[in-house]
Parts: C-alpha cells; sequence; structure tokens
C-alpha cells in the first residue's frame, strides 16, 4: 500500500471543476491596468495640480519676500553712495562761495581747501584741486602730481561740464595710473566767463562707503558704469575695469530687480541702481541658492509629499485592483462551477431519463428473450436424447448469461436514473465497507485478493444515505477488483479531514489508469472494460458522492496501482 | 411448500413472454393462465380461483397498480407480485401500499421469480 503523499501520482480533473473562467489571464491583466490606469488618474491628477499650483504661488510669495532686503539693501547702498558725492559738490560750491576767485587760484590755497574738506568731511577722498580757466588750461592745481598748466580744453568732460555745469567721471586710471573719478563744477566770473572746480575722488575710498551698507556675508556689492564697466572691484565679477558683459537696465527709477548669471555659472540675484547724477550703478548681488533657500526647501518638501502621496496613492489603487481584480476573478471562476456543475446535473439528469427509457424499452425484450431461450433449455433439457442436447444446451445457456449481462446494465442503467433522492440516517462508514465486502467476499477468495481495513482509525458516524454509500463502495471496491490481478492488494483506510466528516480511501495494486482516462474517468458512458462495463459505475457514484455533499478524487500511476479517495461532510448540511 | 399445482394467473401486455413464462411455469408443475390484458385478467380472477398472481405494472388500457387495487377490492387475501421493465420506485411503493407481496424487475430469473411466488404464497396461507 503507497502513501496518499507520493509525489508521482496525479490528481484527476473531476468533471465538476471549472473548465474556463469568463476572462483569461491576460483580460484580467489588462483589465488590472486599465483599472490602475484610469483610478491613478482620477487620483493624481488633482494632486499634481494642486500641488504645482500650490508651488507655483509659494514660489512667488516667497520669492517676492526674499528679494525685498535685497532691493532695501541696494536703494540703501545707492543712498549712501548718493550723499557721498552730493557732500562733495557742495562742499566744492562752499569753498567757490566762500572765496573770491583770484584769492581762490593759489596752490597753497587750495591744499588748505582740500586738507579742510577731507577734515570737515572725515574722509580724505580728495585728491587735489585744480582751477581751469574756461579755454581748458589749467590755471592752478594742488595735488601730488604735476598737473599745473595742463590743457584740457580737448577732453570730454571739459565740453560737458562747460555745457552742463557738473560733471562727474566714470573710475579711471588717468595720468596718474590710480584709480579716481572727477568731480567738476563750473562757476561763473563776473566778467562772463567762467572757471571750472575740479577735484579728484579716490575710487577706493568711495568704494569703501559700500561697506558701511549692512549685506551679508555672501553678498557681492559693487559698482558698475552704466555700460557694465566694472567702477569697483566684484568678488563674482572680477577687478575693477572688467567689463561684465552685463547691461543693468539705467532707464529705470529707483531699484529694479533681476536674475543672471556669475562668469562661474551661478544664479544670481541683482539688484540695481543708479546713483543720481553719476555715471554708476549700484548692484548687490546674491546667490539665488541663499536668496530662495526656504523655496528650495519648500519646494523639495512639496516633491516629497507630492512624491510620497503618489506613492502611497498607487499603492492603495494597485492594492484595490489587484483586490478588485482577484474577487471577480473568484467569482468568475465560482460562476463558471455553478454553471458548469448545473451543465453536469442536467445532463445528468437527461441521461438519467433516457437511461430509464431505454432501460423499460429494453428489459422488456431482454425478458423475452430470456424466457424464450429459458423454454428452449427447458424442452431441449427434459428430452434426453434430443439431437444435439448438449450443443443446444450449452448455447442457451450462452444466451441466459448474455440476457443476465444486458440485465445488470439495464438495472445499473435505473440504478443511475434514481440516484437524485437521498434518505438520510446515521452511518458507521466502516460497518457499511464491511457489508459491501460481504457482497465480493466470495470473489475475492476466489482470487486470492488481500484485501486489508483501517481498523485503527477513530472515525465519527455520518449523517448520509446508507444504500446510496453501499452502491459508491461497491462499485469503487469492484473497480479495484477488476483492476489487479488475482492474488492482488486492496487496501481500505479511513481518515478525519480538518473540517469534519470522513474520508475512505480505496487503493489497489492494479494496472492503473493512463493520464487520458483519468481527466475522464467520471464521465458517463466510458469505459475502458472492453465488452465488459457500462462505462457508468464511476459516474453514479461520482453524481451520488456530490448528491451527499462530498467529493471524490482518483491518484493513480500506470503499472503502480489506483486510489480512490471519497471525503464525506458529516452532515449533509455541510453539503456544497 | 412445493409449488406444483400452484395456480397462477400471469399478465403481462406482451404476449410473447406471456406465452413462453406460462409454458416454462407449466413445464415446473404450476397451472398457468396468460393474460395480456388488465381486464382480460380481472375476468379471469372472478371466474376462477387463483394461488397468486404475477402482474406488469406498465400496461395498455388498465395499468397493473389500478389491477392491483380492484383485485385486492375483491380477493384481499389473493397474494399478488408485481413485474416491471421500469424499475421506478414510485411504483414499487404504491404497489407495496396498494397489497403487493413484492416488486420485481425483468428479466427476472424464473428460479427467482418462483422463489418469491413461494413465499408470497406461504405467507398468504399462514394469514388466512
Amino acid at each position: 500500500v503507497r502513501s496518499s503523499r507520493e509525489p508521482d501520482r496525479a490528481l484527476a480533473k473531476s468533471p465538476a471543476e471549472p473548465i474556463r473562467p469568463p476572462l483569461s489571464g491576460g483580460g484580467y491583466a489588462r483589465l488590472r491596468r486599465q483599472v490602475v490606469l484610469a483610478s491613478a488618474g482620477v487620483a493624481l491628477a488633482p494632486l499634481v495640480f494642486l500641488t504645482v499650483l500650490n508651488a507655483m504661488r509659494y514660489g512667488t510669495a516667497l520669492r517676492a519676500e526674499a528679494i525685498q532686503p535685497i532691493a532695501a539693501l541696494t536703494a540703501n547702498a545707492e543712498r549712501t553712495l548718493e550723499v557721498f558725492l552730493t557732500e562733495r559738490r557742495a562742499a566744492l560750491s562752499f569753498v567757490v562761495r566762500d572765496r573770491p576767485f583770484d584769492s581762490l587760484c593759489d596752490s597753497e590755497v587750495l591744499g588748505r581747501v582740500v586738507r579742510t574738506l577731507n577734515l570737515s568731511l572725515e574722509v580724505d577722498a580728495f585728491v587735489d584741486l585744480g582751477i581751469i580757466d574756461d579755454s581748458g588750461a589749467q590755471l592752478c592745481y594742488w595735488g601730488p602730481y604735476d598737473l599745473a598748466g595742463r590743457d584740457y580744453s580737448e577732453q570730454p568732460w571739459f565740453s560737458e561740464v562747460s555745457r552742463r555745469g557738473l560733471h562727474v567721471s566714470e573710475v579711471f586710471l588717468g595720468f596718474r595710473n590710480v584709480p579716481h573719478f572727477v568731480i567738476a563744477t563750473r562757476h561763473q566770473l563776473p566778467n562772463g566767463g567762467f572757471y571750472v572746480l575740479r577735484a579728484t575722488i579716490d575710487a577706493e575710498l568711495f568704494a569703501e562707503q559700500l561697506l558701511t551698507v549692512p549685506a551679508e556675508s555672501g553678498d557681492d556689492l559693487f559698482l558698475i558704469s552704466r555700460i557694465g564697466v566694472l567702477q569697483t572691484p566684484s568678488r563674482r565679477f572680477g577687478p575693477i575695469f572688467e567689463n561684465t558683459t552685463w547691461q543693468p537696465d539705467v532707464s529705470a527709477s529707483g531699484t529694479t530687480m533681476a536674475e543672471i548669471r556669475d562668469p562661474g555659472g551661478e544664479r544670481l540675484i541683482v539688484g540695481t541702481a543708479v546713483v543720481e547724477n553719476s555715471p554708476f550703478v549700484v548692484v548687490l548681488a546674491r546667490p539665488y541658492r541663499e536668496v530662495m533657500q526656504s523655496w528650495i526647501t519648500l519646494r523639495r518638501e512639496l516633491a516629497a509629499v507630492l512624491i510620497g502621496s503618489a506613492i502611497l496613492i498607487l499603492g492603495v489603487i494597485l492594492w484595490g485592483a489587484n483586490q478588485f481584480v482577484r474577487r471577480l476573478s473568484e467569482v468568475n471562476r465560482r460562476r463558471a462551477f455553478l454553471m458548469h456543475q448545473v451543465e453536469y446535473s442536467n445532463k445528468l439528469a437527461s441521461l438519467g431519463r433516457l437511461a430509464a427509457g431505454v432501460a423499460h424499452e429494453v428489459n422488456n425484450p431482454l425478458a423475452i428473450i430470456g424466457e424464450k431461450a429459458g423454454l428452449m433449455h427447458d424442452l431441449v433439457e427434459m428430452e434426453a436424447d434430443f439431437p444435439k442436447r448438449e450443443k443446444l444446451l450449452g448455447l442457451c445457456a450462452s444466451i441466459l448469461r448474455s440476457v443476465d449481462r444486458c440485465s445488470t446494465i439495464t438495472h445499473r442503467l435505473l440504478g443511475f436514473a434514481r440516484h437524485m433522492d437521498v434518505a438520510t440516517e446515521s452511518v458507521d462508514l466502516r460497518s457499511l465497507i464491511d457489508e459491501v465486502l460481504g457482497f465480493l467476499h466470495k470473489e475475492a477468495h476466489h482470487r486470492d485478493l488481500e484485501i486489508t481495513v483501517d481498523r485503527d482509525t477513530e472515525i465519527p458516524s455520518i449523517e448520509s444515505d446508507r444504500g446510496q454509500l453501499q452502491q459508491v463502495f461497491l462499485n469503487i471496491i469492484n473497480n479495484a477488483f477488476a483492476a489487479v490481478e488475482d492474488g492482488g492488494h486492496i487496501d481500505i483506510a479511513f481518515g478525519v479531514p480538518s473540517v469534519g466528516g470522513v474520508t475512505c480511501s480505496v487503493t489497489d495494486n492494479g494496472v492503473g489508469i493512463s493520464e487520458d482516462a483519468m481527466s475522464r474517468i467520471f464521465e458517463p458512458f466510458y469505459t475502458t472494460k472492453t465488452g465488459v462495463g457500462t462505462g457508468l459505475g464511476l459516474s453514479v457514484t461520482y453524481g451520488i458522492v456530490k448528491k451527499l455533499g462530498g467529493e471524490i478524487h482518483v491518484e493513480s500511476t500506470q503499472g503502480e496501482g489506483t486510489r480512490f479517495t471519497v471525503i464525506l461532510p458529516r452532515e449533509r448540511s455541510q453539503a456544497t | 411448500m412445493t409449488i406444483e399445482g400452484l395456480r397462477m394467473l400471469f399478465v403481462d401486455d406482451e404476449e410473447e413472454l406471456v406465452s413462453a413464462l406460462t409454458e416454462r411455469l407449466e413445464l415446473r408443475g404450476i397451472i398457468t393462465v396468460g393474460a395480456t390484458r388488465g381486464a382480460e385478467a380481472l375476468e379471469y380472477i372472478d371466474g376462477q380461483d387463483f394461488d397468486i398472481v404475477v402482474l406488469d405494472v406498465k400496461m395498455p388500457g388498465l395499468g397493473g397498480l389500478e389491477v392491483i387495487e380492484r383485485i385486492k377490492a375483491a380477493h384481499p387475501g389473493l397474494p399478488v407480485i408485481l413485474l416491471s421493465g421500469h424499475g421506478s420506485e414510485d411504483d414499487a411503493e404504491r404497489g407495496l401500499e396498494l397489497g403487493a407481496f413484492d416488486y420485481l424487475m425483468k428479466p427476472v430469473k424464473i428460479d427467482a421469480l418462483l422463489a418469491t411466488c413461494r413465499k408470497a404464497v406461504a405467507a398468504a396461507r399462514l394469514s388466512q
């Protein structure tokens, strides 16, 4: 007897198992994909839209908030420089008003004036001071360089100051080769002519004014000309006189903000302001990443929230879609199973009606054949000297055996038709098996078959139909008898499944069943016993077991044997 | 008990069956009258004494169940055995309720039929 867990045994597909669910695997995959895409679209689109909208709003607000200090600092720096220049211009005007031209045009006087002005303005910004007449000739000069007598008539600045009355130059190196710029003012003389008071300002001291602006450590505060040439050194754009290649907006009044990149490619937010009455433009540059740090952090957080939410939503959608498709698949499978069951029941019922009709129609002529043959047998047997008596008796006996065989078939057909009705009573399966074996005892004895019945396993009584169960096990054990050779072995074992009820397995060491036969073994009229079987035994058995709420399985290996396992519920209410 | 000399009425709409079985029963010493219609059977019963009636269930005209009902009404002690090719449990139950002694399926072996007849007659005699 082999173990029920032998791996090489194939479990036969019972005819009531689902053949094919309404959707195939590919159909379910497509449905799952559509559900996921539709749900994800509906769920994620508003999330993405709202996140982007919020990001834009926050970005705009934070940017406005972040650049406001830059604009303020730039304006502050512009005012500082404007005050510086205005103070110097006012000081020069004061000097002119305070002294008549004749007393002023003396280098020593000019030297005292310069020292006085630097002292009063607390910055030694004035480097030299000169007076130029209206022909462009420097009449007198005080300063560290020998510039007396120079002719400036061809200089553009001289033309401008002659025309406008004021000139503030860009920073330049000039004859002295030191960065400086010039403030020149025109003054009328009583004789109708004019002279120009020209002062040189130290560009470095001028640039130091920017240090008074409370800029942040990463800020780059510098001056450029209106065409973008550096007037003071810049940390990012290079030394003085370097062209930034950037054209500031000098048309707008007040502070303007812009976004540019430095020569290293770093993104900068810059504030620019034109210093009034000068060629200078104040520039405050701050790295974008510093300005927008809070925005960058917020944007990162928003992206994290978006990605996290999307992953969560997609996860839930995938889970939901899987659940949906799995349940749909189960429902479809169950529906297909039920439809198949109904179909199978209808088939059985139709076959039952057909079988009953056939049996009835066949039984009457069969009875006539039997009685006629029997009569012939009787008549011949009574005549001791009947010609060919023995031959005739043999022929009659042969006819009667065939009638018996047909009779067995028709009676089974009728049994097949009848098995729908069930009467429930308490059944001890072991004693029922003993009763069934009682019918077969003689054949087992003649064929020297060894039959073992499990006496050890405790099994509960079940509520079922005794007569129907007898038919079930008679069929199964009869099959086992047919499968084994003389001297073969049949083992009958019991078990108690975890869900309750009783299992009974009948295992033989007979010829086994082929794969093809396994798939059709429970079909009505399917038989492998050429000329002997009706093909109804196992079909009837299957129908009865299902009707009683049980299951029947068959495992087989060709050449080794077969095991039929019947699982019966403890009560019929457990039937499915 | 011996069955020789037993008087039997065998009723079946299959004439061939009636003739063959009647002859076989006669060979076994049973006085057998065959009938192929229910009404004909009732006439025989009214006119003759029988020890037992073997009756087909499905017959044209008066069916076996109607015949047994009438037999039991007129001769309640006369044992009746039902014979059918259909094997309907309902018919069997109904026949037994109406007083049939047993219900046999066609084709029946003559020895089995005689054994049942013997039991039926013995039971009938015992009850008398």
